[in-house]
């Protein structure tokens, strides 16, 4: 399987002095599904400039299907699809002219890029609005538009910064179905989102870059696994004063109607509901506290942040 | 990119543009005409039959080849500077940046775009400058050829300052401070023979006087200055905006971060 990306000491230093990327390393093969996480400010979307060749880098090596965005510039982009953060169209433009006219920018000839184009605005359910301007869309259309123009030269790396960003549940579990099926057709895809739960159900691979560097990457399974206990949520059909006591764990009483406890991995909860159901305590239904990426992508980044800090205090 | 892809890629980018200021017709093509309209009413036919005669024609006839060349050089120039601007400040000039489309092809495609636009508005206002006076054109590949270089010229002058300018209002400092000036002082209205010998000096110094010159000397076969020099000034400057404009984009000047 051959790389789709890859980043070989990637730095960027904006005029201001900030040093947005210190070097980083990364590489996606070929097929995958990639989520490239961290906090505001981390240094995604400079990542995602340079590998688009919309920010210039200050140092380090991108090659795109072994092609160096340097010296083989047309071959690399030519195998590149990004659908950026913001809205980066002409919103007096028709829907069906700017993709279009952005299949013309990489050299299809007017009847292929056409054909190409409805397909796609058919796929993404923009068909009806192909006579539309731009600025005439809802926010979740503007996304898929974008999307639809990513796709429109049939790249073979697809870059997605925050797509479903501001997309209703019912749009967005459209638009995750529609992102599998084109990465079950041979697309790799990587993805920037702050929805972990996003990453966790779409990605098999993730990295997570933090001030410029990366502080983790591996599979999403990998990762997932080294989570030594979780939380979880049960509401209970009896309205209750205080915790009730269950040897070996700790509940708390969040509302009358509802108990939080911690399971350390290897923990049975057959044993939690035995013990609630002698103390005349009955569980209606149960759910996982929080996201179990969030938990581990905080941890993470604050572990980046603390040694960080550490650093700066032995400096 | 192929050749044939770069083909593609280019007649995407003149499409795109020529379709832009065709939408806009009413903001586009209209108002340079009923301007130059005015202008050929009131100074050709009512001020001008009092003015007599000038470079040895009729009043009308003189200023009809200045007025055609002044909306060659503001709808080329103004073209691209507010089509480059509005996809910058759209952010939808990264369509094009993103895109194997090499830096060349995006400067001709804008610049053809400003071409375009210039020779659309200067045929209309020649097709209205017959209803007012004839044109007998003496020489027409000079009268052709200025004409084009000119609007070259002056839609990459446009394409420098889109690349530099950070708001709206930035891109019309230069025409309303500079070009207009220039032109208004280029011997659109006037023979730089009826001025003082200092000021026709200053005048000399002025390049918008040159190309509305040769542009009289192909309609009307006079002139004030000499046309093998006009020529080759203009020739200079398109030189060497075209590297400048190719630097930028290089570089990714105010475009890429």
């Amino acid at each position: 399987m051959s790389v789709a990306l890859s980043i070989k000491q990637l730095s960027k230093t904006y005029d201001n002095g900030f040093e947005a990327l210190k070097g980083i390393d990364l590489e996606v093969k070929e097929g995958d599904f990639f989520a490239l996480l961290g906090p505001n400010g981390a240094g995604k979307s400079t990542t995602i400039g340079v590998i688009c060749s919309l920010v210039t880098k200050s140092g380090g090596k991108v090659s795109i299907f072994g092609h160096d965005i340097d010296t083989d510039f047309a071959a690399a982009k030519k195998e590149l699809g990004i659908v950026p953060q913001e809205f980066n169209f002409s919103q007096f433009e028709q829907v069906r002219t700017i993709v279009v006219n952005q299949a013309g920018y990489y050299g299809l000839k007017k009847s292929l890029a056409e054909e190409r184009a409805d397909k796609y605005l058919k796929q993404l359910g923009l068909w009806e609005k192909r006579h539309t301007p731009a600025r005439m869309l809802s926010g979740g259309m503007k996304r898929r538009l974008m999307i639809a123009r990513a796709l429109v030269h049939e790249p073979h790396l697809l870059i997605l910064d925050e797509p479903t960003a501001g997309v209703d549940i019912e749009l967005r579990r459209s638009m995750w179905e529609f992102l599998q099926d084109i990465n079950a057709k041979g697309t790799t895809i990587i993805l920037t989102t702050h929805y972990l739960e996003e990453a966790e159900s779409l990605c098999r691979n993730i990295a997570i870059i933090d001030k410029g560097n990366i502080v983790e990457n591996t599979s999403i399974k990998a990762l997932l696994k080294t989570l030594n206990k979780e939380v979880f949520v049960l509401d209970t059909r009896e309205a209750l004063t205080a915790a009730p006591e269950v040897e070996g764990y700790q509940l708390k009483l969040v509302e009358e109607h509802s108990l939080e406890i911690e399971i350390e991995k290897g923990g049975s909860l057959n044993e939690v509901f035995e013990s609630l159901t002698r103390s005349g305590v009955h569980v209606v239904s149960m759910r996982n506290k929080a996201n179990r990426l969030e938990e581990l992508f905080v941890s993470l980044v604050n572990g980046s942040a603390d040694k960080t800090e550490k650093a700066e205090v032995k400096a | 990119m192929s050749p044939q892809e770069q083909w593609i890629a280019l007649t995407t980018i003149i499409r795109k543009e020529i379709h832009r200021f065709m939408r806009i017709w009413v903001q586009t093509l209209v108002p340079p005409v009923i301007t130059m309209a005015l202008y050929f009413v009131i100074f050709g036919t009512l001020i001008g039959s009092r003015i007599g005669e000038m470079g040895g024609f009729n009043y009308m006839s003189f200023v009809v080849p200045g007025l055609i060349m002044m909306s060659v050089i503001t709808n080329s120039y103004s073209n691209v500077v507010s089509s480059f601007y509005s996809a910058k400040f759209q952010h939808n000039i990264e369509e094009l940046l993103v895109s194997p489309t090499p830096n060349y092809i995006i400067l001709l495609g804008f610049i053809c775009g400003g071409v375009a636009r210039g020779l659309m508005v200067g045929l209309i206002v020649t097709v209205v400058s017959l209803l007012f006076t004839k044109l007998h054109i003496q020489h027409l590949g000079i009268t052709v050829a200025i004409v084009l270089m000119t609007s070259i010229l002056f839609s990459l002058m446009g394409f420098v300052n889109a690349v530099y300018a950070n708001s709206f209002d930035d891109i019309s400092i230069i025409p309303t401070f500079v070009l207009t000036p220039l032109t208004y002082l280029g011997g659109v209205f006037y023979s730089i023979s009826l001025l003082p010998e200092f000021w026709q000096g200053v005048s000399q110094l002025n390049p918008v006087l040159y190309m509305v010159n040769a542009f009289r000397y192909g309609v009307l076969g006079v002139s004030d200055i000499n046309i093998s020099f006009a020529f080759a000034g203009v020739a200079v400057f398109i030189v060497a905006l075209t590297v400048y404009c190719l630097h930028l984009l290089k570089t990714g000047k105010r475009l890429r971060a």
